[in-house]
């Protein structure tokens, strides 16, 4: 199984939390799963919209480790120094909108980074199944 | 563009967020409140989320901040029926909803607001 939502306005952050609840919904996490997943989507596909204008989510129910990946991709101006966005409290925006990376890390059971400053921004992330 | 509707009872606003919605809305919505309070000196408001089954940070956010905005123009808020799943969520997501009066449903809301306004009324007398 796999899906993929466009990330290109407001509505598509909508779109994106819609499609992937209804996604691990359909692969049988419970409910509390199913809305930590869409969360953590909504805060990384906001980071797409506001950071990069657009970019892509991708779903896929993986075997083995049994859970859900969604990898979130654009071609922004990806992040200067990843280890320090990893930490607690830390933004680049004055008045910041969201809770940032770890917010979204502490949803979800693993969360990798891939970016390149000028190139874009790659996040991996991994829900286990119960 | 689409508006969530804004009721007035009495002494009370009351709004009920029925659909998952987009960052714009919520925002329209917060300044609504505050212009809504002032045109009909409401003194309480009840914001319903019973419906949602998902808040991110930007929307737990915008209502937590509408609530103390909501406070420096003298009306007293509470936000009603969070549900279960979206309180745990908003806690590991690391969110601190502790400035914001709740209740689990509109009665609650309702009675908590009535004691608020009651508390008030009585340290303005004294």
């Amino acid at each position: 199984m796999m899906q993929t939502v466009t990330i290109q306005d407001e509505g598509d952050i909508v779109e994106a939390r819609r499609v992937v609840r209804d996604f691990a919904k359909e692969m049988g996490f419970g409910i509390v799963d199913q809305t930590k997943i869409a969360t953590a989507t909504s805060e990384l596909a906001r980071n797409i919209f506001r950071y990069a204008g657009k970019g892509l989510v991708e779903l896929q129910d993986v075997l083995s480790p049994h859970g859900m990946r969604a990898i979130f991709s654009d071609e922004g101006p990806g992040i200067e120094n990843v280890s320090l966005a990893m930490q607690e409290g830390f933004t680049t925006t004055q008045g910041s909108l969201g809770l940032g990376l770890p917010g979204t890390q502490r949803l979800v059971d693993e969360m990798k980074i891939e970016s390149t400053p000028g190139k874009g921004t790659k996040v991996i992330i991994f829900k286990k199944m119960p | 563009m689409e508006r969530i509707p804004i009721l007035k009872l009495k002494n009370f606003l009351i709004i009920s967020i029925q659909t998952d919605i987009h960052d714009m809305i919520i925002k329209i919505l917060q300044e609504d409140i505050l212009n809504k309070i002032i045109e009909t000196h409401a003194r309480g408001v009840l914001i319903d989320v019973s419906a949602l089954d998902i808040m991110d940070s930007f929307m737990a956010r915008t209502l937590r901040d509408s609530a103390i905005m909501a406070g420096l123009i003298g009306a007293k808020v509470v936000v009603t029926g969070i549900q279960p799943a979206v309180a745990i969520t908003l806690i590991e997501l690391g969110l601190k909803m502790n400035q914001v009066y709740t209740a689990n449903n509109l009665d609650h809301g309702f009675e908590i607001l009535n004691e608020l306004i009651t508390e008030e009324d009585f340290k303005n007398k004294l």
